[in-house]
């Protein structure tokens, strides 16, 4: 065998190999998109009843909440990033941390300092390989959050937003991840969870003022309206925090799933035309072979006729 | 008589829907039960045991639920319970439960000792 031709040999078994790896992934990543899906919407009621709990609460009572009213001048606000622990995915983390500098490059020209909280190894790379300083930190749930993920998340969050801005605490949280509109479809965004504004909980919670005619039952509240926001918006921020990681990791696995479908069908286009490449080598060494015969036999044919004369 | 369409809902799943004409649930300032009718309210729920007598389109019965904390908001016939952890008392595993309360106990953690005693008060309340 010719070595134009074992080289070729070679490199198809190889990308065989490679090929049935991303192969295998994208399948993995589809049954996980699966799973991610309907933990979203198992969610779902939850998030759907506490968000329509807290614009009964904004809107039925005249409460003066720090968590619900903006601060007349913020100072300190922090953005909570979610990224993936694994690359593999396309443009899915890049996506993300774009959308999260440009939320910090916005905040950052209204005057507020920013603190960063990452979820996720790749967006922590990001950020500690340019030297940023990061506040908090999680990795290794990211594949697959529970709700006690979102909760350890939410803490240090709900605890700073007490917390005077001089000493470590902020006015506001913001947040950017990758919402998952369909298989194909995923688009990062940047959001304010808190204070909430009242035009973006309406809108979070359009389904709400459908319902009714646009107007809010007078609640009763037990104990008292401070108490019941005081319990209220940190399960808020968790159930939102919460939908944003599950959400985030959908999209991851649809980011997979695109990414290893792409590399399949490359791996493939790959091995086409490097079977074509081989086939032709060995088409020219079969030739070369048939030539070399040709040329010796005539050769021999000449000198034995230049003999006999 | 009209009914209550209730909604328990935990953190990760929806735990029990249905019709109910009684609900009776523990609020930070003691037990309230909730008929049809009620004013609109939003209450902050202790861990406890709440029972739902069932009526109408789900049959008569009592369905009882271990809830972790929550809210509870009611309006225009709608009662949602909402929790981060529910459980209906037929979901308890009850060694289980009793175990993880000696555990608590031996370990000295109150957390999980209260939510050991939640989940068995339920199931007594259940039978």
């Amino acid at each position: 065998m010719g070595a134009q031709l074992r080289i070729y040999k070679r490199r198809i078994k190889s990308v065989t190999a490679t090929k049935k790896i991303t192969r295998a992934m994208e399948m993995i990543a589809a049954s996980r998109i699966i799973k991610a899906q309907r933990k979203v919407a198992a969610s779902k009621p939850y998030a759907d009843e506490l968000t329509a709990a807290v614009t009964a609460v904004a809107h039925g009572s005249d409460v003066k909440h720090p968590l619900t009213t903006e601060a007349e001048r913020p100072r300190r606000a922090a953005v909570l990033l979610i990224t993936s622990d694994r690359g593999l995915a396309g443009g899915y983390n890049s996506n993300a941390i774009k959308a999260h500098e440009h939320l910090v490059g916005e905040l950052v020209s209204r005057g507020l300092r920013v603190d960063s909280y990452v979820v996720g190894r790749k967006g922590l790379a990001y950020l500690s390989f340019r030297e940023r300083k990061v506040t908090r930190s999680w990795t290794g749930f990211t594949d697959n959050p529970e709700y006690a993920d979102a909760k350890r998340v939410a803490e240090p969050l709900i605890e700073a937003l007490g917390r005077d801005p001089d000493e470590g605490g902020v006015d506001e949280v913001h947040i950017a991840y990758t919402e998952f509109e369909s298989m194909m479809t995923q688009t990062p965004v940047e959001r304010r969870l808190l204070p909430l504004t009242l035009e973006k909980s309406a809108e979070d919670s359009a389904e709400v003022f459908e319902r009714g005619p646009g107007i809010h039952p007078l609640y009763d509240f037990e104990p008292s309206p401070e108490q019941v926001l005081d319990a209220l918006l940190p399960r808020y921020l968790e159930s939102r925090i919460y939908n944003a990681l599950l959400q985030a990791a959908a999209s991851k696995h649809a980011a997979t799933r695109r990414a290893m479908k792409s590399a399949t069908d490359n791996a493939e286009e790959l091995i086409r035309s490097l079977t074509r490449l081989a086939n032709a080598a060995r088409q020219a060494e079969i030739t070369q072979e048939i030539t070399e015969i040709v040329g010796g036999a005539s050769a021999l044919a000449d000198a034995s006729a230049g003999s006999e004369r | 008589m009209a009914e209550l369409h209730v909604e328990l809902v935990a953190a990760d799943r929806q735990v029990w829907s249905g019709e109910a004409s009684l609900v009776v649930a523990r609020t930070t300032s003691g037990d309230i039960g909730i008929m049809p009718g009620h004013q609109p309210l939003l209450a902050v729920l202790r861990p406890g045991a709440v029972t739902i007598r069932t009526a109408g389109a789900t049959g008569e019965g009592t369905v009882v639920a271990a809830v972790h904390g929550g809210f509870l908001s009611y309006t225009d016939g709608k009662l949602s319970l909402l929790a981060e952890i529910a459980e209906l008392a037929e979901e308890i595993d009850v060694e289980r439960a009793e175990r993880a309360r000696e555990q608590a106990r031996t370990e000295q953690d109150e957390a999980a000792e209260g939510r050991a005693d939640v989940r068995l008060a339920a199931v007594s309340a259940g039978h």
